[in-house]
C-alpha cells in the first residue's frame, strides 16, 4: 500500500510493520506482505464467514493479545499480530484435531490427494496424532448433486465454500448446509441438482476431496500433471485458465485469477470442453470429394488436398472468393488468413462473424469499454444476448457488481434472460424495437431517465434475438451516440477470438490493426505484396453471391454456416452454389460434409499464440499437447496455400507472425512478443487504438410485420448442439431439446395444448417443434433456441429481414 | 407445486407482507405448511420457495436445522422425552424406556395405528419439574412410569379433545390490521420510521 494512501494504518505482523488499508482483513494484509496465514474457509474472492477457525491468529490491539480468527477481523492502527506464536499453533494444532475427528482421511483414493489444502496444513501446522479413538461419521460415498459434481460428505469440512459460491457468486443457491450440529451435511433438494453454469469452481475452491468433478475424477494425480497458463477461447470473455495433461491428453482446466477478467472463476462449459480435443470425432486426415461417387468424402494427402484447393482458387474468376470465419482461430492465424486472401488472392471477401454478430467497422468503431468499467459505471444497458447463456462469466462478474451495488443494470430485452434476476429495471420490449423503447426511455421522465443521463454508462450491445437482423442492434447505438455521447460500449459478441480475427482484418472493410479498407497505413502497403481497394461482402453477402452463382470459391475457416448461420435456407444455396467449397475445421461439421476439400486444423491447447478477447485484451495461448493427427496450424495451411499460389507469406513460425502483426498493425504497434510473454502481462494487454471512424446514419423504423403471426425470437443456450458442446461426453448431455415456447394466452387463443407438437411456419421452412406454454414469454411471440437438439431456428429465420414472424398451427 | 389449500395460501400471502424482506417469511410459512399436514412436505418445501424468491434448497436448508419441523409424516400426538441433564438425572432414561416398550416403538418412530411419535428430546427449559416430556409441545411435569401409562389411555380416548394435533404451535392467528402493514418495501427503501414509533411518541408526551 503506497505511503500516500489517505486510510492507510499500520500494522506490525511477526515483528514486522507493514502499511495495511483500514478496513482490509487481517489475513488479506498479511498475504499482501508474503506472511501466509493457513486457512479453510476464507477466500478473497468472497465474503468471511469465519466458519473453520483455520486463521486464528494472536491479535494485540491494546488489550494483550487474544485469538481472533483473522479472516473475520479488520487491520487498526498500532495492531500486533502474531501469527506463529505458541498460542496461535496451540489453536491451529486445535482446530486440524478438531477438522480430522470426522474427516475419512482417504487421501490415497481421493482425487484432491497432492494438492489437498487439508493434507498440506495438517502436515505443515497439524498435531501430528489425535486423541479421538472413537468411530467416525459415516455417509454414502460419493453421491453425484449434479450430472458434473460429486459430493462426499465424509470428506467435507463444512467450509461453507461451496455453499457461498453457489449462493453469493453464482446466484444458484441449490446446494446448502442442511440438518444441525454434527449431523451437518452440504445437499441439494431433493431431485433439484445443482445444475449451476459454474459448479465446477466448487470442485476447484473445495479445500478437500468432498467434491469431484465428473470429468477429472480418478483420471490423473496431481503430480503427474504437466501444466500452463492460457486463455480459454470458448467464448470471448477470455477467462485465464490453467491447462493441465496428463500423458499428452489434456485432463483438467482450472481457474486463474486475474483480477480484470475472470476473477479466478470459470464456467462449466469452458471448464469441461477439453473433453472435445481428445474426441473420436476429431477430423485427422484431410478428405476430398471421391471422384468415383459425389457423395463421398474419402481421404487424400495433404499434398493433393492442398492441390486441388490451390487449383480452384487458380480457376476461380477474379475476386469471385470468399472466406467465412475466423473466429477459433488465433490472432496470428488469423492474421495469415487476412494475408493470404489480401495479399495474395487479393480479395476482401472476408468476414470472421456468420452473420450472427454486428458488423466489425462497428465492432472498432464504437467507444470500447472494458469488463471493469462495466462493473464500476454507474449505469450499465444491457441490449443484446441473454449474457448468462453465451458470456456466462460476464454475466457473473456484472452480477457480483450489482449485488455489490456497485452499478445499475438496465435491460433493454423482448424476454426475461440470466441478467433480469438482478437487473435493477428489465424493461420488456417487442423483438426488434430496443431502439425505439430505449429512446422513449431516455426521452421521458421517468426518474430513471434523468438518473442514466447524469452519470456513466456503459453499454453492452449485441443481437438480443437471432431471428433479429444485426439493424436494431444498429439503431440501438445510434440512439445512445445521440442521446448519451459518452457513454461507452462493449459489444457482446460471442465466439472465442471473434474480436481478435476483427482486429486481423477479417471482416470486409478493414485491414489488420482497426485500419479501414480505404485508407491503408504505410507498413501494409509495405509487406503485402497487394492491398486490396475495393471492400468485400460479408458472409451473408457471400452467401448470396454463391447462391447466385456469382462466387466460384468458399473456403470455410473453422465456420459452419449451415448451423450457425441465422438463415440455414441462404446458407444452403450458397454451400450448394459456389463450385468449390474448402473446409478447414476441428470437426465433421454440417458444412464440412458439405465440402469439395477438408482439412483438419490443430486445436486449442495443440497450438500457442495470442488471442483477444471481447474487450480487445490479447492475451497468450500456450500449447501443452500435440495433435493426435495429421492436423496442422491455420497459419501453415494459409502460408501452403499461398506458395501454391504463387504467393509467399513469408513466415514460418507464431512469432514471426506476430512480429509482422506488430509492424503491420497500427494498433498493435510496440507490443512486442517479449511483451507479450513478460511476467507483469499475465493479465493481457488491452489494445484501444482503433483508425475506425464510425459514422452511423440515423435509425429508421422497424417494420411491423402481420398481426396474426408470432415474432421469433432465438438465442443461444450455453450447453446446445454446436460441435464443441456435442463432442464432450460430459456436456452434451446437458444441451435441453429444443422447444417452442409461447404465453399460454397464446395457445389457448389458437386452441393448442401445452406440450403438444405444432407446425412452425415462416417464409422459409414448415417444421414440428412441441410447444410449451410459459409464463414468462411475452404475448405475440414464441421463444425457440437457437441451436438445440431437435430442430434449429435458422430453419425459420429470414435473414433478409429485421425480424422474422412464425405461425403455429396444431398438427 | 400447489401445496398450501387456497385459505392458507391467501394466509401465506399475507404473512410475506408483514416483511420487509419476503425471504423472511420462510419460517412462519413453514409452520402453517406444517399446521396444514402435520408435517412438512416437499411440495410444501417447493412452493415456499416460490413464494418468498428462493431456491428450495434453501427452504430445506432452514427448514431441516430445526428439530420441530417434521420432514416425515409424524402421529397424531408427538410425545418428546427431555434426555437433558436435570431430567437425566432424575429418571428420563428410564421413562424413555418405559415409553417404549409401552408403545412397543424405538425413539424416532411412529406407532403404527399413526397415533404416536416418540421421541427423546433437549432440553425443554422445565429442568425444575424433571423429569418432564411434552406432547405436541404441551408440557407435563414430574412424570412418572404410571403417570405416562394413564397419559396415553387418555390420549388413546378418541373423545380427547385436549391436546392439540400435530406440531401446532398458535392457537391463536395474528392478523396485522391494513392500516400498521408495511408490506414488503425492501428495507433499503424505507424512508419513514415504522407507525408504531410516532404512536409510542404520542402515548409517552
Ligand atoms: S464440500 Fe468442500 S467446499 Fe463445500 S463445505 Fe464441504 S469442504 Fe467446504
Ligand atoms: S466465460 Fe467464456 S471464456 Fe470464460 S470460461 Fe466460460 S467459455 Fe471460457
Ligand atoms: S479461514 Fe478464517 S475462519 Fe476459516
Ligand atoms: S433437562 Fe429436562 S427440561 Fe431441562
Amino acid at each position: 500500500m503506497p505511503d500516500s494512501q489517505p486510510n492507510a494504518v499500520s500494522v506490525t505482523i511477526n515483528g514486522t510493520q507493514i502499511e495495511a488499508e483500514a478496513g482490509e482483513l487481517v489475513i488479506a494484509a498479511a498475504d499482501r506482505n508474503g506472511v501466509h496465514i493457513p486457512r479453510f474457509c476464507y477466500h478473497e474472492r468472497m465474503s468471511s464467514v469465519g466458519m473453520c477457525r483455520m486463521c486464528l491468529v494472536e491479535v494485540d490491539t491494546g488489550r494483550g493479545p487474544m485469538l481472533q480468527p483473522s479472516c473475520m477481523i479488520s487491520v487498526t492502527d498500532g495492531m500486533i499480530v502474531d501469527t506463529e506464536s505458541d498460542q496461535t499453533k496451540r489453536a491451529q494444532e486445535g482446530i486440524l484435531e478438531f477438522l480430522l475427528i470426522n474427516h475419512p482421511l482417504d487421501c490415497p483414493v481421493c482425487d484432491k490427494g497432492g494438492e489437498c489444502p487439508l493434507q498440506d496444513q495438517t502436515v505443515a501446522y497439524g498435531p501430528g496424532e489425535s486423541r479421538f479413538i472413537e468411530e467416525k461419521r459415516h455417509y454414502e460415498k460419493p453421491i453425484p448433486i449434479s450430472d458434473l459434481v460429486h459430493l462426499d460428505r465424509e470428506r467435507c469440512i463444512l467450509c461453507d465454500r461451496c455453499t457461498r459460491f453457489a449462493d453469493e457468486v453464482a446466484g444458484d443457491p441449490l446446494i446448502q448446509f442442511t440438518e444441525r450440529g454434527n449431523e451437518t451435511q452440504v445437499l441439494t433438494f431433493p431431485n433439484e441438482p445443482f445444475s449451476s453454469y459454474f459448479s465446477g469452481n466448487t470442485v476447484q475452491i473445495c479445500p478437500v476431496g468432498a467434491l469431484t468433478a465428473a470429468p477429472y475424477r480418478f483420471k490423473a494425480r496431481p503430480w503427474d500433471l504437466e501444466q500452463v497458463e492460457s486463455t480459454c477461447t470458448t467464448c470471448s470473455v477470455g477467462c485465464r485458465v490453467a491447462v493441465q495433461s496428463s500423458r499428452n491428453e489434456l485432463v483438467r482446466y482450472l481457474g486463474v485469477d486475474i483480477d480484470p477478467v475472470n476473477h479466478g472463476w470459470l464456467c462449466d462449459k469452458g471448464r469441461f470442453d477439453f473433453e472435445a480435443i481428445k474426441s473420436p470425432n476429431r477430423l485427422e486426415t484431410p478428405l476430398i470429394r471421391d471422384p468415383n461417387d459425389k457423395d463421398q468424402l474419402i481421404e487424400t494427402t495433404w499434398g493433393a488436398a492442398l492441390a486441388a484447393s490451390a487449383d480452384a482458387i487458380k480457376e476461380a474468376r477474379s475476386g469471385k472468393i470468399g472466406v467465412i470465419g475466423g473466429s477459433r482461430l488465433t490472432n496470428e492465424d488469423a492474421y495469415a488468413w487476412a494475408k493470404l486472401a489480401g495479399s495474395v488472392i487479393g480479395t476482401n471477401n472476408v468476414d470472421a462473424q456468420l452473420g450472427d454478430g454486428l458488423p466489425g467497422k462497428v465492432v472498432l468503431g464504437l467507444p470500447g469499454a472494458t469488463i471493469d468499467e462495466a462493473c464500476s459505471a454507474d449505469t450499465v444497458l444491457v441490449i443484446g444476448p441473454d449474457l448468462k447463456e453465451e458470456l456466462p462469466i460476464l454475466h457473473l462478474r456484472l452480477r457480483g457488481a450489482a449485488k455489490k451495488k456497485k452499478v445499475k443494470v438496465v435491460e433493454i430485452t423482448p424476454l426475461q434472460t440470466g441478467v433480469s434476476s438482478y437487473a435493477h429495471r428489465s424493461i420488456v420490449c417487442r423483438s426488434g424495437e430496443a431502439a425505439k423503447t430505449l429512446k422513449s426511455l431516455l426521452t421521458s421522465d421517468d426518474e430513471l431517465s434523468q438518473e442514466i443521463r447524469s452519470g456513466s454508462v456503459v453499454v453492452i450491445l449485441g443481437r438480443s434475438s437471432l431471428a433479429e437482423s444485426a439493424l436494431p442492434a444498429i439503431e440501438v447505438a445510434s440512439v445512445i451516440t445521440e442521446e448519451l455521447p459518452k457513454a461507452k460500449f462493449l459489444v457482446a459478441l460471442r465466439r472465442g477470438n471473434v474480436r481478435g480475427a476483427i482486429d486481423m482484418g477479417l471482416s470486409p472493410g478493414l485491414l489488420p490493426g482497426r485500419v479501414p479498407l480505404e485508407n491503408p497505413n504505410d507498413e501494409i502497403k509495405k509487406i503485402w505484396a497487394k492491398v486490396p481497394t475495393v471492400e468485400g461482402l460479408d458472409t451473408a453477402g457471400m452467401l448470396r453471391a454463391a447462391a447466385d452463382g456469382q462466387l466460384d470459391v468458399l473456403i470455410l475457416v473453422g465456420a459452419d454456416p449451415l448451423v450457425d448461420f441465422p438463415d440455414q435456407d441462404l446458407a444452403n444455396r450458397g454451400l450448394r452454389g459456389a463450385k468449390f467449397v474448402v473446409a478447414i475445421d476441428n470437426f465433421p461439421t454440417l458444412s464440412v460434409a458439405n465440402a469439395d476439400v477438408v482439412l483438419p486444423a490443430t486445436a486449442y491447447g495443440e497450438k500457442g499464440g495470442t488471442t483477444t478477447n471481447i474487450e480487445g485484451r490479447v492475451s497468450r495461448l500456450a500449447q501443452l499437447v500435440t495433435s493426435p493427427s495429421a492436423a496442422r496450424d491455420d497459419w501453415m495451411i494459409a502460408s501452403e496455400l499461398a506458395w501454391r499460389l504463387g504467393g509467399d507469406l513469408k513466415f514460418s513460425s507464431m512469432e514471426e507472425i506476430w512480429s509482422e502483426i506488430e509492424q503491420v498493425a497500427p494498433s498493435h504497434n510496440g507490443i512486442t512478443l517479449e511483451k507479450i510473454w513478460a511476467d507483469e502481462t499475465r493479465d493481457g494487454i488491452l489494445i484501444t487504438e482503433t483508425s475506425i471512424q464510425l459514422a452511423i446514419e440515423p435509425s429508421g423504423e422497424t417494420p411491423v410485420v402481420d398481426g396474426y403471426g408470432l415474432r421469433l425470437i432465438s438465442g443461444r443456450k450455453l450447453y446446445d448442439a454446436g460441435t464443441q458442446t456435442s463432442n464432450c461426453a460430459s456436456l452434451s448431455a446437458l444441451a435441453q431439446d429444443a422447444e417452442l415456447r409461447v404465453n399460454p394466452t397464446e395457445l389457448e387463443r389458437l386452441g393448442i395444448q401445452d406440450g403438444s407438437e405444432v407446425t412452425i411456419i415462416s417464409t422459409k421452412a414448415t417444421g414440428v417443434a412441441i410447444a410449451i406454454a410459459d409464463e414468462s414469454i411475452p404475448r405475440g411471440t414464441a421463444v425457440l433456441p437457437f441451436n438445440n437438439p431437435g430442430i434449429r431456428a435458422n430453419l425459420f429465420i429470414n435473414s433478409e429481414l429485421p425480424v422474422t414472424d412464425i405461425r403455429i398451427e396444431t398438427r | 407445486m400447489t401445496f398450501f389449500t387456497e385459505e392458507n395460501l391467501e394466509l401465506a400471502h399475507e404473512i410475506i407482507g408483514r416483511y420487509p424482506k419476503q425471504r423472511s417469511a420462510m419460517i412462519p410459512l413453514l409452520h402453517l405448511a406444517q399446521e396444514q399436514s402435520g408435517w412438512v412436505t416437499e411440495e410444501a418445501m417447493k412452493q415456499i420457495g416460490v413464494l418468498v424468491g428462493t431456491s428450495s434448497a434453501e427452504v430445506l436448508g432452514t427448514c431441516s436445522f430445526y428439530e420441530m419441523f417434521k420432514r416425515h409424516e409424524v402421529g397424531k400426538y408427538v410425545v418428546n422425552i427431555c434426555t437433558t441433564m436435570s431430567c437425566a438425572l432424575l429418571g428420563a432414561e428410564e421413562l424413555l424406556e418405559h415409553a417404549e416398550t409401552r408403545l412397543g416403538i424405538k425413539a424416532g418412530s411412529t406407532t403404527s395405528d399413526g397415533l404416536f411419535t416418540l421421541e427423546g428430546a433437549e432440553c425443554q427449559a422445565a429442568c425444575t419439574e424433571a423429569p418432564c416430556l411434552q406432547v405436541n409441545y404441551r408440557h407435563q411435569y414430574r412424570v412418572t412410569p404410571s403417570d405416562f401409562d394413564q397419559l396415553i389411555d387418555e390420549l388413546a380416548d378418541p373423545n380427547n379433545e385436549e391436546t392439540p394435533r400435530h406440531g401446532v404451535l398458535a392457537q391463536i392467528r395474528q392478523h396485522i390490521p391494513v392500516e400498521r402493514s408495511v408490506g414488503a418495501v425492501h428495507p433499503d427503501l424505507v424512508n419513514v420510521p415504522p407507525v408504531w414509533i410516532e404512536e409510542k411518541k404520542e402515548a409517552n408526551s
